[in-house]
């Protein structure tokens, strides 16, 4: 998308104007409900970063919405639109946690771990695959098979976790809990090990897995022929098909990429923090990561700082719904649709506004 | 079986139909003038949570319809400033309205009633009510109770399939509206505006909305509840193009799902003869996995209008 600025701001300055503009209506929508935005926004940031606590919640959250940010970016380079993140993070909740709970009583983490992030990976590139194939060969509509995805991976779950992992004699829709092996250990944990002390977020390793996939799509992506192949087709299709590739091809691997990167969030969530299989692991970060991706102008730098932006969004709501009586955290939700809306669906309002106001300001400095 | 089983099945078919064939008939409308409507679930979302504010707290049934449809309408149209005068991404445009409906719609209950996001229940002077309440023991449970039992809403919805067919086959409106979702350089080259046929048909669409919303607080509940449509706007786009984006289509789609959610419930334990034991999720699923296979021209084949998705650039 050319929007006719420079690149330090089309990367840089967009952003952060497109979000300007979103906190710009919430802020509105605060004042409406009869609330003070700055001291929201004060209880917001020092929820999200006053505390190390609060930066263990932060950070625990990023680590999701890189994933799925990353599901949507990869994707999008290849000229799909992945809105079947949601589905395919269920589908990785579910490998990451089928794999644990069969071979938790016998493998060590350091062999079993591995072979959860490859459970969950799998599961979403298997989830992902069927839709890009219907795409590439039998010409469904990704946006819709993918949206369809989503519910099937949900129906599935619940049948899963109700027929089948539901030890015997429990009323809630959950399996039995991950044996200590197949837990991911969480940071403070880890720096506990090495002296360092941090008090307990559920914050775990999987911010390292997820850091390590945002620079792998970054090589994957600008360093290699596939990356090249794919972005090739995303661009121009039948430039691409001209030059050799096949489009088809690329978008089957496109979303099978997505998919296991959507898939890790099973790492995050099952193996890091929840210890068992239960309803509601992803809870709309299939979608928080379309805002992500909007956000982060598609690149794995971008995602990453965007995904701590929206980590922040919801620690902080939740401290802020905790303080301030009458607010919901669903704010955020509210706010991660204007950022889709400025970023995304108004991207030729937004940026041509932008432009005209650097070029007045050249004009005038 | 007996006749008052198939009454109940039939009538919670017909009332589990009804917001899935407003909410289809509104992305009908939208999605033959070519914009995609992911937006149906944020659209009703939002509509129920008027339908439920203004009937719980100015107590009258007109009102809340008339802002269900108002709040609907104001966000097709900010679905057409997006995509329609902006030539934004209609997709994205759907995913941003569902979001903010989720969002604001917890925000705004939570700050006016304080009730966790639901708003207080709307009493039965405002609620819908079945036009003969008598019909059941008048006709019994299946002619009475299953068919005649119902509120208004049921039938205007039934209506509007016929409506709708016409509107869109035997009026000039509804041939070009259908012009604008094949060619709408045709259109637009006969000297008829493309953005005005495109803001119709959604203007259109979020009134069908304001309806879908309207039922599931007036009719199917007392009160609006936080996520309350819980998918039904995306099981009424599936149903649109179950129905081939056509309006008789889509009837028989909605009866379908309605039909399966009906029995899906009953079938619970239940043993069929010859199957076994169904899971209830294998049937809720179904009509996703129908819309998929369909899709994919594996049964039949569904064509989606032509246009669908591109935004229209004038020529100068």
């Amino acid at each position: 998308m050319n929007s006719g600025l420079p690149r330090w701001a089309d990367l840089g300055l967009l952003p952060l104007f497109n979000l300007g503009l979103a906190l710009l209506v919430a802020g509105v929508v605060v004042v409406l409900v009869g609330q003070d935005p700055w001291r929201v926004l004060a209880a917001l940031l020092h929820g999200a970063f006053g505390t190390p606590r609060g930066i263990g919640y932060t950070l625990y959250y990023a680590t999701t919405f890189i994933f799925t940010g990353l599901a949507v970016a990869v994707a999008f380079h290849a000229g799909l639109f992945n809105i079947g993140g949601e589905g395919q993070a269920i589908l990785g909740g579910i490998g990451t946690g089928l794999v644990g709970l069969w071979l938790g009583a016998w493998l060590p983490a350091w062999l079993l771990l591995p072979l959860m992030a490859l459970g969950g990976a799998l599961a979403g590139l298997a989830w992902a695959a069927v839709p890009g194939w219907l795409q590439a060969r039998r010409g469904s509509h990704i946006v819709i098979t993918t949206i369809m995805f989503n519910f099937l991976a949900s129906t599935l779950l619940v049948w899963l976790l109700v027929n089948k992992l539901k030890p015997a004699g429990s009323m809630a829709p959950e399996s039995a809990p991950l044996a200590e092996a197949a837990q991911l250990p969480s940071l403070h944990q880890a720096l506990a090990a090495f002296g360092i002390e941090w008090p307990a977020s559920p914050l775990n390793l999987s911010l390292l897995l997820a850091l390590a996939a945002a620079l792998g799509v970054y090589l994957l992506l600008w360093r290699t022929r596939a990356g090249y192949r794919l972005r090739a087709v995303g661009s121009s299709p039948g430039a691409a098909a001209y030059a050799g590739i096949d489009p088809k091809r690329q978008t089957v691997l496109a979303m099978m990429i997505a998919g296991a990167l959507a898939g890790l969030v099973g790492m995050n969530e099952i193996a890091g923090v929840q210890h068992k299989l239960l309803l509601e692991y992803v809870g709309g970060a299939g979608f928080t990561g379309i805002a992500v991706a909007l956000m982060g102008r598609n690149h794995p730098l971008g995602i990453v700082l965007a995904s701590v932006l929206f980590g922040a969004l919801f620690q902080g709501g939740a401290e802020v719904a905790f303080e301030v009586p009458g607010f919901s955290r669903d704010m955020v939700v509210m706010l991660q649709g204007f950022i889709v809306l400025f970023s995304g669906a108004m991207a030729y309002v937004a940026a041509p506004l932008l432009a005209r106001a650097l070029r007045v300001g050249r004009a005038h400095g | 079986m007996d006749e008052v089983l198939v009454g109940t099945v039939l009538a919670s078919t017909l009332r589990v139909a009804t917001p899935l064939l407003l909410c289809a008939l509104a992305g009908l409308l939208s999605e033959r003038a070519g914009v995609i409507d992911i937006g149906l679930e944020g659209k009703m979302l939002f509509a129920a949570f008027a339908a439920g504010a203004a009937g719980a707290a100015l107590g009258s049934t007109v009102l809340a319809i008339g802002l269900a449809c108002g709040v609907a309408v104001l966000l097709s149209w900010l679905h057409g400033l997006a995509c329609v005068s902006h030539r934004g991404d209609q997709v994205v445009s759907g995913v941003a309205i569902n979001l903010i409906a989720a969002g604001l719609t917890m925000v705004l209950g939570i700050a006016w009633f304080r009730q966790g996001g639901q708003t207080p229940p709307v009493s039965d002077a405002v609620r819908l009510q079945p036009l003969w309440p008598g019909a059941s023991e008048a006709l019994g449970p299946l002619f009475g109770g299953a068919l005649l039992g119902h509120d208004v809403l049921v039938y205007a919805a039934l209506a509007l399939v016929p409506a709708v067919w016409w509107l869109l086959y035997r009026t000039r409106f509804g041939m070009r509206l259908r012009a604008v979702g094949e060619k709408a350089q045709m259109v637009d080259a006969a000297g008829v505006s493309v953005p005005r046929l495109r803001y119709a048909a959604l203007t259109l669409n979020g009134l069908l909305c304001g309806l879908a919303g309207s039922y599931l607080v007036l009719a199917q509940n007392a009160s609006f509840v936080p996520h309350m449509t819980a998918g039904r706007g995306f099981m009424a786009l599936a149903a649109m193009i179950f129905g081939k984006w056509h309006p008789v289509g889509a009837f028989w789609a909605c009866l379908l799902f309605g039909f399966l959610d009906a029995v899906a419930i009953r079938l619970q334990g239940v043993a069929l003869p010859g199957i076994g034991e169904v899971p209830v999720a294998a049937i809720q699923a179904l009509p996703y996995v129908l819309t998929v296979v369909l899709l994919a021209g594996f049964i039949g084949r569904a064509v989606a209008p032509a246009e669908l998705g591109r935004p229209y650039v004038k020529e100068h």
